[in-house]
């Protein structure tokens, strides 16, 4: 049985393709068959991030307009065996592809993954609609600012409107020292404002920068993030893994455990 | 005058989620603070007719609460009047 996840946020630039990624890299590290579709028309990022925009032949457009089969336009990565990409077109736009198209593509890849991560583009127009027509569950993701909550807020009602009751909340870019200071909401707070699951948070790493400069995932390396998405892959997984402190602050992320527990 | 208020200077994390919570109830009830505020006067007027009310201490506001037909939560308008003086009609 397969799942099919929509990896969405509202705002632009919080983390969706980074997440979308790492998420997707993670879940084949831990032997699960993915495929990660980057449902941006347009405005394709998720090849670069893998590291794998020079194996392009084929796009989504191409394989919803019948011009390839979805096997030729699927690239495999280059660590993980059992994980691909579907990448999006970069000369179309939004309007190429249809909420009924994606779903019939999604229903398609179902038998050949154990997980479809749908990586859906910043709005809510119809990118967004594209995105989540096929999707079982999201991950939206934010990061502790105002303007980004408020839009992750707006995407839930969205979701929600569509029938996706599985909403799991990544909160991105935490500063610590901010948050010590009182110069930045806590993951608590955050989850308070949002009221769905908390399903793990990523510190704002230098890593995850250097690793997007490689376009390499950094899932499961040493790096404080690297940690954090591979904890969030075993939760989406169903596994119960611990809230832990990649940096000190035990007390704080005591506090978050048992939030955590009560979602 | 209060000294320990000088020391607990509002934190803009604070401040962040303050800001925050007002906004998420307006959009969610797709509500604005200027009709909320409009709808607070308007309570005033028609409570006042038939008691005193503590104007200051009134709060009014939008919040979500369960249906009672299984169709999840629902947003509902929340008023808390203190009476001050019931007049003698």
């Amino acid at each position: 049985m397969s799942e099919v996840i929509v990896v969405t946020s509202g705002k632009g630039g919080v983390g969706k393709t980074t997440t979308s990624a790492n998420v997707g890299a993670g879940l084949a590290s831990l032997g699960n068959r993915v495929v990660l579709i980057d449902t941006d028309i347009g405005l394709r990022n998720l090849d670069v991030v893998m590291g794998l925009e020079n194996r392009i032949v084929y796009n989504l457009v191409d394989v919803v307009e019948g011009h390839c089969r979805i096997k030729q336009a699927l690239i495999k990565d280059k660590r993980y065996t059992s994980l691909y990409l579907l990448p999006s077109a970069q000369t179309r736009d939004k309007t190429a592809v249809s909420p009924e198209q994606m779903k019939k593509l999604i229903e398609q890849l179902k038998k050949d993954f154990d997980y479809i991560i749908l990586d859906c583009p910043a709005g809510i127009e119809q990118g967004f609609q594209n995105a989540i027509a096929g999707a079982d569950r999201a991950l939206v993701v934010t990061t502790p600012e105002v303007s980004a909550i408020r839009d992750a807020d707006r995407i839930i009602g969205l979701l929600e409107a569509h029938e996706i009751h599985q909403i799991d909340l990544i909160i991105n870019r935490l500063k610590m020292d901010m948050i010590r200071r009182g110069d930045m909401m806590s993951i608590e707070d955050v989850v308070d404002i949002l009221a769905v699951p908390f399903i793990g948070a990523v510190l704002d790493d230098e890593s995850v920068v250097i690793a997007t400069n490689q376009g390499e995932p950094l899932v499961g390396t040493d790096s404080p993030a690297g940690k954090a998405y591979l904890d969030i892959c075993q939760r989406v997984l169903g596994e119960d893994v611990p809230l832990v402190n990649y940096e000190g602050n035990v007390t704080f992320w005591a506090k978050v455990t048992g939030l955590f527990k009560k979602g | 005058m209060n000294i320990f208020r000088l020391f607990r200077k509002k934190t803009s994390g604070n401040i962040a989620k303050d800001r925050l919570k007002l906004l998420l109830i307006s959009d969610r009830a797709n509500c604005s603070p200027e009709i909320m505020e409009m709808i607070k006067n308007d309570v005033i007027k028609v409570i006042s007719k038939y008691m005193e009310i503590d104007e200051d201490g009134m709060e009014i506001h939008i919040t979500q609460t369960e249906s009672e037909n299984k169709n999840g939560s629902v947003p509902a308008l929340y008023a808390n009047i203190p009476i001050i003086d019931l007049k003698n009609a």
